[in-house]
């Protein structure tokens, strides 16, 4: 008996240490607390707060009225969103977009990386590196703006040329079937040069005794390519190819948005357009926070999904 | 890199290697520099047509006419004031939120980064992200362009594990010398991280001097539109929305290719000049510093 209470009176002073403990830690780094408050409001404010708003997709929600305010309707806008033919559509571009950036885009860097670290004149590595990251850093607005200029029928050097050839010009910009074309060609310029960057990195931690090994083995540069180059960026591989699977409905918004015209939405129109389509110039909040409450949960489970399938086949993943 | 050896196939290798590097380089600048000759060129030598790379004739033409309009001077203050002031928003909210979350033994620390961390894998998305700016009152201010862009997620947590790799004995022996944590902050780990700073705030420069389609979401008003904004509409719409009652010069005589490409080279030349100063940092991997977050 005494015992017992002797145990549990214990425990209530290990408790109280723990509880003091606790609050003197808090003390020692107030100043600690008062750094991190502004962020931390930054991300309740403008991360947290609209992902709390997306309880208006379950409403009919009314700016006047509020989200407390604003009548429930349960289901009744992702209903209607699954049995809009709208909804094929949109399902079919954004994944046949997806897609063809997986296939087309993908490799790309890898393969320039790869290019680049076979390249011994440090001058000429670093030249053509210079050349290929600018386009990284120039806003959407300029990259498809430089390729409307070039791609135009009225006047558009590329169609002078098809035309001087004696062809008929080409309405890249205002056509069905060239919009994913130039849509993907327009991510190839824009971004592959800089996607090198982490493989370059990744490469550069390579030991450099290892060639010399595989040289003296009788390897040549394809198979010290293949035996040594490759499987030291293999993990960085799988950790971009989870995050563009996770990112896989992400189709740069943007850069869709400033290529859609009345000629190529049938095949251009996306998730992410058609929300603002919808809410934002239609003013149907309700169905589009709907909408892009879809497309969120699904890119969630894609991560998640992707990262698990990297761990099973052995790999780190991202988190 | 890989071992050259002198065979024929390694030679065949390095030329095709070579060749193909300089075709590449070649397709992403020349964009660049035909809209540059042609933002140069006379109109009469634009309508000759063909891939001009350097203009026979060298004018300011299209420049001035630009420059004439309000609009377009109108909209590079508007992004240059939004650049200068968002980023020194971002840098001091970034680097103040990063610095605690660098202390292993700071309680609500995981807590606080799995927060962060989340929101790189779920957000509300655009509708209620919309309502929340317009519920502070931002709509149509050029708060709209800074504030909801405040931090970004990856360059915190890219810039925390910069400041975690700052050795530990240098801030106790601060601590030690009467030093409190605001100013280790001040006086040791931000005059120390001044390379990964200057990175972070040229990153965060070029994304709000590109800023779009938050501009187009927030700001309704074309009087305080961003250069990007205009380019737009100018390039893409073909409107000549430049061509107001301000200008002076006659506006048939350069509309449309040369203003187009002049209005281009004016929202790009910023980031050419930046671009040496980016340059010299990505290399040295501070960005890399976490691949995975």
């Amino acid at each position: 008996m005494d015992q017992q209470y002797a145990a549990q009176a214990s425990l209530g002073m290990e408790k109280r240490r723990i509880r003091s403990q606790f609050v003197k830690d808090i003390l020692r780094d107030r100043w600690m607390y008062f750094l991190l408050l502004p962020g931390v409001l930054y991300f309740v404010i403008f991360k947290y707060l609209p992902m709390a708003g997306l309880v208006m997709a379950f409403q009919d929600y009314k700016p006047h009225l509020g989200l407390l305010e604003s009548p429930w309707v349960g289901l009744k806008h992702f209903e209607r969103f699954f049995s809009e033919p709208q909804f094929w559509m949109l399902f079919r571009n954004t994944l046949l977009l997806a897609v063809y950036n997986l296939v087309f885009f993908f490799p790309l860097p890898i393969v320039l990386a790869l290019m680049l670290n076979e390249v011994r004149k440090e001058m000429f590595k670093r030249f053509v590196q210079t050349i290929v990251y600018l386009p990284h850093f120039v806003s959407w607005v300029v990259a498809v703006g430089i390729f409307y200029v070039l791609f135009t029928t009225e006047g558009g050097v590329v169609n002078e040329f098809i035309a001087r050839l004696g062809m008929e010009k080409i309405p890249f910009l205002l056509s069905e079937e060239w919009f994913r074309t130039m849509i993907v060609s327009q991510s190839i310029w824009k971004e592959a040069g800089w996607g090198t960057i982490i493989f370059l990195a990744a490469l550069s931690g390579v030991d450099l005794q290892l060639y010399e090994a595989a040289r003296m083995d009788g390897a040549g540069r394809w198979r010290q390519l293949w035996h040594i180059t490759l499987p030291a960026i293999r993990s960085t591989i799988v950790i971009l190819f989870i995050l563009r699977l996770g990112s896989f409905l992400d189709t740069g918004f943007e850069h869709i948005f400033l290529m859609l015209n009345s000629m190529n939405r049938e095949v251009g129109e996306v998730f992410d357009t058609y929300v603002y389509l919808k809410g934002l110039t239609q003013a149907q909040y309700s169905y589009s926070a709907a909408v892009g409450m879809f497309k969120s949960l699904v890119g969630l489970l894609l991560v998640v999904g992707a990262n698990r399938l990297a761990k099973k086949m052995g790999e780190e993943g991202v988190y | 890199m890989p071992l050259a050896d002198k065979s024929i196939g390694s030679r065949i290798f390095n030329v095709i290697n070579y060749s193909l590097l300089i075709l590449i380089s070649i397709i992403t600048i020349v964009p660049f520099m035909y809209i540059v000759a042609v933002s140069f060129a006379t109109p009469e030598e634009v309508a000759k047509g063909g891939l001009m790379l350097f203009p026979t004739k060298f004018t300011l033409g299209a420049y001035q006419y630009i420059f004439s309009t309000e609009t377009m001077i109108r909209s590079v203050m508007v992004s240059i004031g939004v650049t200068v002031v968002g980023t020194l928003i971002n840098l001091v909210l970034t680097s103040f939120m990063a610095y605690p979350l660098a202390r292993p033994n700071l309680r609500g620390r995981s807590a606080v980064l799995f927060m962060v961390l989340f929101t790189m894998l779920f957000s509300g998305g655009m509708i209620p992200t919309y309502f929340v700016v317009k519920a502070f009152g931002m709509i149509n201010s050029y708060w709209s362009l800074i504030i909801p862009t405040a931090i970004s997620a990856f360059n915190l947590i890219v810039l925390k594990n910069f400041f975690q790799q700052i050795p530990e004995g240098l801030e106790e022996s601060a601590k030690i010398d009467g030093c409190h944590d605001l100013g280790i902050l001040f006086r040791i780990v931000l005059p120390l991280s001044m390379p990964a700073m200057a990175t972070f705030g040229l990153f965060y420069a070029v994304s709000h001097w590109n800023t779009y389609f938050n501009a187009v979401m927030y700001i309704n008003d074309s009087e305080k539109w961003p250069v990007q904004i205009v380019l737009r509409q100018i390039v893409l719409l073909s409107q000549d929305m430049i061509g107001d009652s301000t200008a002076q010069a006659e506006p048939m005589e350069y509309l449309p290719q040369t203003i187009r490409m002049a209005s281009i080279v004016v929202a790009t030349i910023p980031i050419v000049i930046v671009y040496p100063f980016l340059q010299k940092y990505f290399a040295k991997g501070v960005m890399l510093g976490s691949v995975k977050g």
